[in-house]
């Protein structure tokens, strides 16, 4: 069991629950968390369903203790990584070596848009404090200083798969003994920048999203964030702490293929799916649950589907998208996923795939429907593909 | 495991991609901010792909082909990119747009470039790398933490690694930094604001003509007190066997800004006393990933073992150059380079 990454702690909010009990038990009950828009001020409010965490940024300040007028990135990223510190039963200390990596895809632009708004037509105007922490860096530190992580600080920012790239960074630094203790994972909050910038793309949905149904028509933001504190065999000792699971197998590949659009026949997908299980030694046939992608893009659905029939075909595992719940968390949602996977493994369920009704025609395979619970769930596989070609799986495995 | 700096690409406000004229010519600001002195991109990569690239693409593209291209390497096992404010141009094209339409007719080539990942993926893009990409985007340790993940890829088996920084000066950064009383001029050089692309190749292998060795590498994040950052440098030496008696060169980070600098300078009077030193920024100018200017500066100087015509004092053989890289006394990040 030498050089095995356990995973401590877990903290996470989404539009599905403030916590980790809450989103469990909205996972378990099949309720979705997508809806009318109700904080994002938006041209768009009523035409975009999105999954926003049903807290304001009052509420949220008064939770963490922090300003209101902080992102709102930055608060849910406090609230999910404090929740899987004290889940942990992690206190700071000197002794230990404990690092911060999260991830996000475009820091505080939620304040960034406010001071926009002022200064695209002055550039003497626009209040500073909205754009001070406007980097990605910048978001994570104040969640650092918040819980006083000081030894090592890092953000990581791959499109939609960037807190699948922190949790392995983590993982790996853990591994090569760089760190005790690795609090990773990612956070987003939903901006106008991005739901417009997707909006452009025309693949958001009108209606609530269907991943992985032939008639799927795009997908819905949301926002979010989780958090996982992994460490090693000694780390729990220390903690005095079962372990949820294990970090098995991670991988990250290149699709290579275009700036946004995944190639059909799902290269990086299938390369980063594939790199993930020959790391964790583990055949096809090990694989209990894969928590897809699964966007609910034509495009997405069509090269992950495929690259997975490449992989698996003729015996598939059992597979859904929780995105159907949250919608798309993008730097979250690599974390977000982790610990559904994780969760899935400690409570031996398999979570369904909302509102499926048609089975693509491209595939002999089908997501699962409803919650499955007894299930026998040792290995999960859990994918996260973005732009920019970024693909990367990340493998739990039962402690 | 011992680390080659194998080959490196680098665009800066100096003549960076050609050594003879950097050595001979050293270029000062003209403005408030220091742009990069830019190659003919179309030497590069093919004319139509570059009309669509913004700037911070074009720089990181064109220095990352220079790096592989000067060590003959087609594929390198990952590429890891260290940005702190990426792609700010598209960003901010896309913000102004967004506002003053009020949401609707927009175009995504803005939005689409704008993730702090573009440059990355646009050189796995050009080269059809499938393999291991990242990016980093952590203020004034993004190129240190990518380093730092390049050392553990190596040790992974996923050589050899292209890894680099890069930063872009726009209109709105520069109004924006420019308010936060960043670049108060107070002496003729330095206290500027500046940009680059800095690529490098690592490697356990020397292959045929390695630049220099990376040591190693630590990062201090808000150090309660000067005496922190002096103890930590100490230590750092001393981890790898060495004392500041063996450094013949530190790379400081002044800017020019007098006030920004008493730190350094109280540096410079105590620990560093008597040490050659540089002050890297006044050739790159200052910004969250100018260490990756200062990377190259270290490797360049150890491999050329002679002195720039604008520069004195330095002492030949140069065996080891200490990078002393901060940003604001809250990052702090210490290099440690040597002579192959």
């Amino acid at each position: 069991m030498r050089d095995q990454i356990f995973v401590a702690g877990l903290g996470i909010i989404t539009a599905i629950g403030n916590d980790l009990t809450t989103n469990l038990q909205s996972l378990c009950e099949e309720k979705t968390g997508i809806g009318e828009m109700v904080w994002l001020s938006s041209v768009h409010r009523g035409e975009l369903p999105v999954g926003e965490v049903k807290y304001s940024n009052a509420e949220l300040a008064v939770a963490t203790g922090l300003p209101t007028q902080l992102s709102r990135t930055a608060l849910l990223s406090a609230i999910a990584a404090r929740e899987a510190l004290v889940d942990a039963g992690w206190g700071k200390s000197n002794l230990f070596r404990t690092g911060f990596i999260s991830a996000n895809t475009v820091g505080g632009m939620d304040k960034t848009e406010n001071f926009f708004k002022l200064f695209s037509k002055d550039k003497t105007a626009g209040k500073l404090a909205d754009v001070v922490n406007h980097e990605c860096g910048a978001v994570t530190e104040l969640v650092a200083d918040y819980l006083g992580i000081q030894h090592f600080v890092s953000t990581v920012s791959t499109a939609c798969s960037s807190s699948a790239n922190a949790i392995f960074t983590g993982a790996r630094m853990i591994k090569a003994g760089l760190l005790d203790f690795a609090l990773v994972g990612g956070a987003d909050a939903l901006t106008r920048f991005t739901l417009n910038g997707f909006n452009t793309l025309m693949i958001l949905d009108k209606e609530l999203c269907k991943p992985f149904d032939e008639n799927r028509h795009g997908l819905n933001l949301g926002e979010g964030a989780a958090y996982l504190l992994l460490t090693s065999e000694k780390g729990l000792k220390q903690l005095n702490k079962k372990p949820y699971a294990r970090i098995s197998g991670y991988a990250n590949a290149n699709d290579a293929f275009h700036q946004t659009a995944s190639s059909p026949e799902g290269t990086g997908s299938f390369l980063a799916m594939k790199g993930a299980m020959d790391k964790a030694r583990l055949l096809p046939a090990d694989i209990d649950y894969i928590n897809l992608h699964g966007t609910g893009t034509q495009n997405n659905d069509i090269a992950e589907g495929t690259a997975i029939r490449l992989l698996f075909d003729p015996a598939y595992p059992k597979m859904s998208s929780t995105k159907a719940y949250t919608g798309h968390t993008l730097g979250a949602s690599g974390a977000v996923e982790a610990v559904y996977s994780v969760l899935a493994i400690r409570h031996g369920l398999i979570f369904p795939n909302l509102r499926w009704q048609t089975a693509m025609k491209e595939f002999p395979f089908q997501p699962v429907t409803v919650c499955l619970k007894n299930q026998r769930v040792h290995h999960v596989l859990s994918n996260s593909f973005g732009f920019g070609g970024n693909c990367s799986s990340l493998i739990f495995s039962a402690a | 495991m011992k680390i080659y700096i194998r080959s490196t690409g680098n665009i800066s406000p100096q003549h960076s991609l050609d050594t003879e004229s950097f050595f001979l010519n050293r270029i000062n600001p003209s403005a408030d901010f220091f742009k990069s002195f830019e190659p003919d991109y179309d030497s590069f990569v093919d004319s139509k792909m570059i009309r669509r690239m913004s700037r911070i693409v074009k720089m990181g593209v064109a220095a990352s082909l220079t790096c592989l291209r000067s060590a003959g390497i087609e594929q390198p096992g990952a590429i890891l990119t260290a940005t702190s404010y990426g792609c700010l141009e598209d960003s901010s094209s896309f913000l102004r747009r967004m506002i003053e339409f009020e949401e609707t007719m927009l175009s995504p080539t803005a939005f689409i470039q704008s993730t702090h990942n573009t440059v990355g993926a646009q050189i796995a893009l050009l080269l059809k790398c499938h393999h291991y990409n990242n990016c980093i985007v952590h203020r004034a340790f993004s190129f240190e933490n990518a380093l730092i993940e390049s050392r553990l890829l190596l040790e992974d088996g996923m050589a050899p690694v292209l890894v680099g920084a890069v930063d872009e000066i726009t209109d709105d950064r520069h109004a924006i930094l420019s308010r936060f009383g960043l670049y108060k001029k107070t002496n003729a050089y330095g206290n500027i604001a500046g940009e680059g692309a800095a690529f490098f190749l690592l490697d356990k292998e020397r292959g045929s003509d390695p630049l220099a060795e990376w040591i190693d590498l630590q990062i201090l994040y808000r150090p309660s007190n000067e005496d922190e950052v002096q103890e930590a440098i100490r230590n750092f030496l001393k981890q790898n066997g060495l004392s500041l008696e063996d450094v013949g060169l530190v790379l400081t980070s002044h800017t020019g800004n007098a006030r920004r600098d008493e730190s350094d300078d109280r540096l410079l009077n105590s620990l560093f006393r008597g040490k050659n030193h540089f002050p890297f920024k006044s050739l790159c100018g200052d910004f969250p990933t100018a260490s990756g200017f200062a990377f190259w500066l270290a490797s360049v100087l150890l491999k050329q073992q002679r002195q720039p015509s604008w520069m004195d004092g330095l002492k030949f053989p140069l065996k080891k150059i200490l990078i002393h890289h901060h940003s604001g006394n809250t990052h702090h990040s210490f290099f440690l380079i040597g002579a192959v």
